[in-house]
């Protein structure tokens, strides 16, 4: 006779398992319903729906999430995005408009594209740009090799978003194009906080800087209402042989909402990319940033700034993956965390044998506002080559009180002083912003983020 | 300048502040009426900074004991930047370096909140610009030092001059400046000191603490005090400056410990 007992713990551990395995696998049949005719994308949301099911919603006993609890997520049920989508009208978006790229935009609506709010006249004839269910014929072709393809496209939450791929904003900048116009990708989450079911929205974007083009480039994140809603984005952007993209990433999510996202970039030969992240929405929000290296020579700057205050949670998950000689990376990452928020901080570069002479500086400052903020910083370098130029640092500390003393010293209100100093701080990554009006809309949110502190006079 | 039946300016009396549980000041006395200017004295560690900051509120020091009367308010009871609003400034002997607030943000910032302490408009960036410019002159400091951050990568001369910049904006009642004149060359020095001249009247006053004769050539004070352990041990003119000069502290600690006077 064999008895077969199990301890509550491991019951209480399966159910546990259960539970999150019901709930991807609702994510996934949720996801599925966003409708697709076209059949070379039916079969890559095929080979993602198999990628999926392969896995296991993560939790925090996976070592790449071990700060990151998403079992705030775990009980929030999801849907799909309502159809018809909800008609928003210009005005309505105003305050997500930046004057340089009115005409060089791409609005869309719970992750579906908005042709009425968007306007690319602005921009060259040669560009291509659009969205993906629309943009027909050889346009539409000659981004389809480039459609998921990225390495760490089976990650989880990343194929997630291809299996439900219909709409994307899509951008290739032609061989030798070089745009000075800013071209804003505008993502717009519409829920209200009496809305009973919370949305599954998975915007897509996919650039291609072919050889020797240049774009800037914003990916904005926003919400209109104060509802929940999850937003698992995907991003991916392929830079050509000494092609240049300055990628500025804002997400500014509603104060319910879910967020994961990816960035993905494939650098070629000589190119360079700098990727502005500021992460400020969100109750719960996760950045994965990944840099793949494909040629000699590349330069890449992430500059990085997570504004939190209450109970939010955000992370940013970065890589960087080296695998030819001398590549140049820069990486600023800063963190402002009050009241009870928990910032994380996850950086790996990896230098094998075949990065030489690659130049890799590292930096996480974090500012802790209260004494129940919260962060856990984590650089990762491994290093094989033997040749190379590689630091990183993190630092953790308060507002200094001399700092604030001086300030003070000189008239100035004990709370001004807070907030000129935590701006001061801010203004590092904020300034590195091409555009200037993002630059001065950022500055504002930093300045006007409740944080306990009043509104700075200046 | 003493000015007969000129107000008191400030008011001290037997003041006691410690550092944590350790006494730093153990009774200081002073008095300072409008129009005069007073120079403290003393060797390092005698108190004289920590003098000026608990003048200035810093939180690191706990008043233990005494009173402060400042133009007739209770000074200790003040907010420091309530203190710097009603007309104290200290140029500090160690100006901090604050990377990322611009110069010039922060001197408007300052300037606009004294400003709305008076019950007067604040000042426009551009209104602004044609004051501190015109202020510049009197420090003669570059206009390129308004665009960068605050002290950050100043010389010591320089970081010494924006602070008499600061105090030539607020024109403090009373300006305390703890050893301004350190570190600087003859030409900083005349600089410097021709800044604070300019700045003197009769309705205000200075404390310059210094460790140098050196200065009181060109800021020439109405009394010299001098510190020892917490303490205004001698009080004299400025004709003091010039012994202490040539036979340094011992003798005043001295008669001071046997209560002689020499
Ligand atoms: N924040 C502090 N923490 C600990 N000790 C302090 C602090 N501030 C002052 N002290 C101590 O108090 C004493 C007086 O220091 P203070 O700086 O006031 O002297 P001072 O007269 O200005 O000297 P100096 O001529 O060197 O500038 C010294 O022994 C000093 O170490
Ligand atoms: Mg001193």
């Amino acid at each position: 006779m064999s008895l077969q007992v199990s301890s509550p713990s491991e019951s209480a551990l399966s159910t546990a398992a259960e539970k999150r395995a019901i709930y991807l696998a609702n994510l996934l049949d949720v996801s599925k319903r966003s409708p697709t005719t076209s059949p070379w994308l039916k079969e890559l949301r095929d080979h993602a729906t198999v990628r999926v099911q392969e896995q296991t919603f993560p939790t925090t006993r996976d070592e790449e999430w071990r700060f990151t609890d998403l079992s705030a997520l775990l009980q929030t049920p999801l849907v799909a995005v309502e159809q018809p989508v909800v008609s928003l009208s210009l005005e309505a978006i105003a305050p997500f408009i930046l004057p340089e790229a009115k005409a060089s935009q791409l609005v869309f609506v719970n992750g579906k594209y908005a042709p009425h709010l968007s306007c690319v006249t602005d921009l060259p004839e040669a560009i291509v740009i659009g969205n993906l269910s629309t943009l027909a014929g050889t346009d539409g072709e000659r981004l389809r090799p480039y459609l998921a393809q990225q390495p760490g496209a089976e990650e989880v939450f990343t194929a997630l978003n291809t299996t439900g791929l219909s709409d994307a904003a899509l951008v290739l900048v032609p061989k030798g194009v070089a745009i000075d116009t800013p071209i804003h990708l505008l993502f717009i989450a519409t829920a209200s906080n009496t809305a009973s079911n919370t949305a599954l929205i998975q915007p897509r974007v996919l650039v291609v800087a072919e050889t020797n083009s240049a774009a800037t480039l914003i990916e904005d994140y926003g919400a209109i209402g104060s509802g929940t809603y999850f937003n698992n984005s995907v991003t991916e952007i392929w830079i050509a042989e000494n092609a240049q993209v300055n990628h500025t990433r804002v997400q500014r999510d509603g104060h319910h909402a879910f967020h994961i996202g990816k960035t993905a970039v494939s650098q070629a030969r000589t190119s360079r990319y700098t990727c502005n992240a500021m992460s400020m929405g969100a109750q719960l929000s996760r950045h994965h940033l990944e840099i793949y290296q494909t040629g000699e020579q590349t330069e890449t700057t992430l500059n990085g700034l997570t504004l939190l205050h209450g109970d939010q949670i955000g992370d940013t998950h970065s890589a960087i993956a080296l695998t030819h000689p001398h590549g140049t990376t820069r990486q600023l990452h800063k963190c402002i965390i009050d009241d009870r928020a928990h910032a994380i901080f996850n950086g790996k570069v990896f230098v094998p044998k075949a990065a030489q002479l690659t130049d890799a500086g590292q930096l996480n400052r974090n500012l802790l506002l209260s004494s129940k903020a919260r962060v856990d910083t984590k650089p990762q370098l491994e290093i094989v080559a033997d040749n190379v130029k590689c630091t990183h640092g993190a630092t953790v500390g308060q507002l200094e009180a001399d700092e604030v003393f001086y300030l003070q010293s000189r008239g100035i209100d004990v709370s001004d002083a807070r907030q000129l100093l935590v701006y001061a701080f801010a203004f590092e990554v904020i300034d590195q912003i091409a555009i200037a009006s993002l630059r001065r809309t950022l500055a504002e949110l930093v300045q006007c983020r409740s944080m306990g502190l009043r509104k700075a006079k200046i | 300048m003493i000015i007969d039946h000129s107000n008191v300016i400030l008011s001290v009396k037997n003041l006691t502040a410690n550092v944590d549980e350790t006494p730093i000041l153990k009774g200081m006395n002073l008095e300072v009426k409008a129009g005069e200017i007073h120079a403290i004295m003393g060797p390092n560690g005698s108190g004289k900074s920590t003098f000026s900051k608990v003048l200035a509120g810093h939180p690191a020091y706990q008043v233990t004991g005494g009173e402060v009367i400042f133009q007739g308010q209770d000074l200790l009871a003040l907010e420091p930047e309530e203190r710097a609003r009603s007309g104290i400034f200290l140029a500090f002997q160690y100006p901090l370096e604050i990377p990322g607030v611009s110069n010039l943000d922060f001197l408007r910032v300052a300037y606009n909140s004294k400003r709305k302490h008076q019950g007067l408009e604040e000042v426009d960036a551009f209104d602004f610009d044609e004051l501190i410019r015109e202020k510049l002159g009197i420090v003669k400091m570059d206009a390129s030092f308004l665009s960068r951050s605050v002290n950050e990568g100043f010389s010591g001369g320089e970081k010494k001059r924006n602070e008499i910049l600061q105090m030539a904006l607020l024109e403090p009642k009373l300006a305390i400046l703890d050893e301004t004149d350190s570190g600087l060359d003859i030409d900083a020095l005349r600089i410097v000191a021709g800044g604070v001249n300019q700045l003197s009247n009769p309705e205000n006053a200075i404390v310059v603490i210094t460790h140098y004769q050196r200065l009181l050539e060109y800021i020439v004070p109405d009394y010299i005090h001098v510190t020892a352990n917490g303490r205004i041990i001698r009080t004299g003119g400025k004709e003091l400056a010039l012994e202490l000069e040539e036979r340094g502290y011992d003798w005043v600690l001295e008669a001071a410990a046997t209560g002689v006077a020499s």
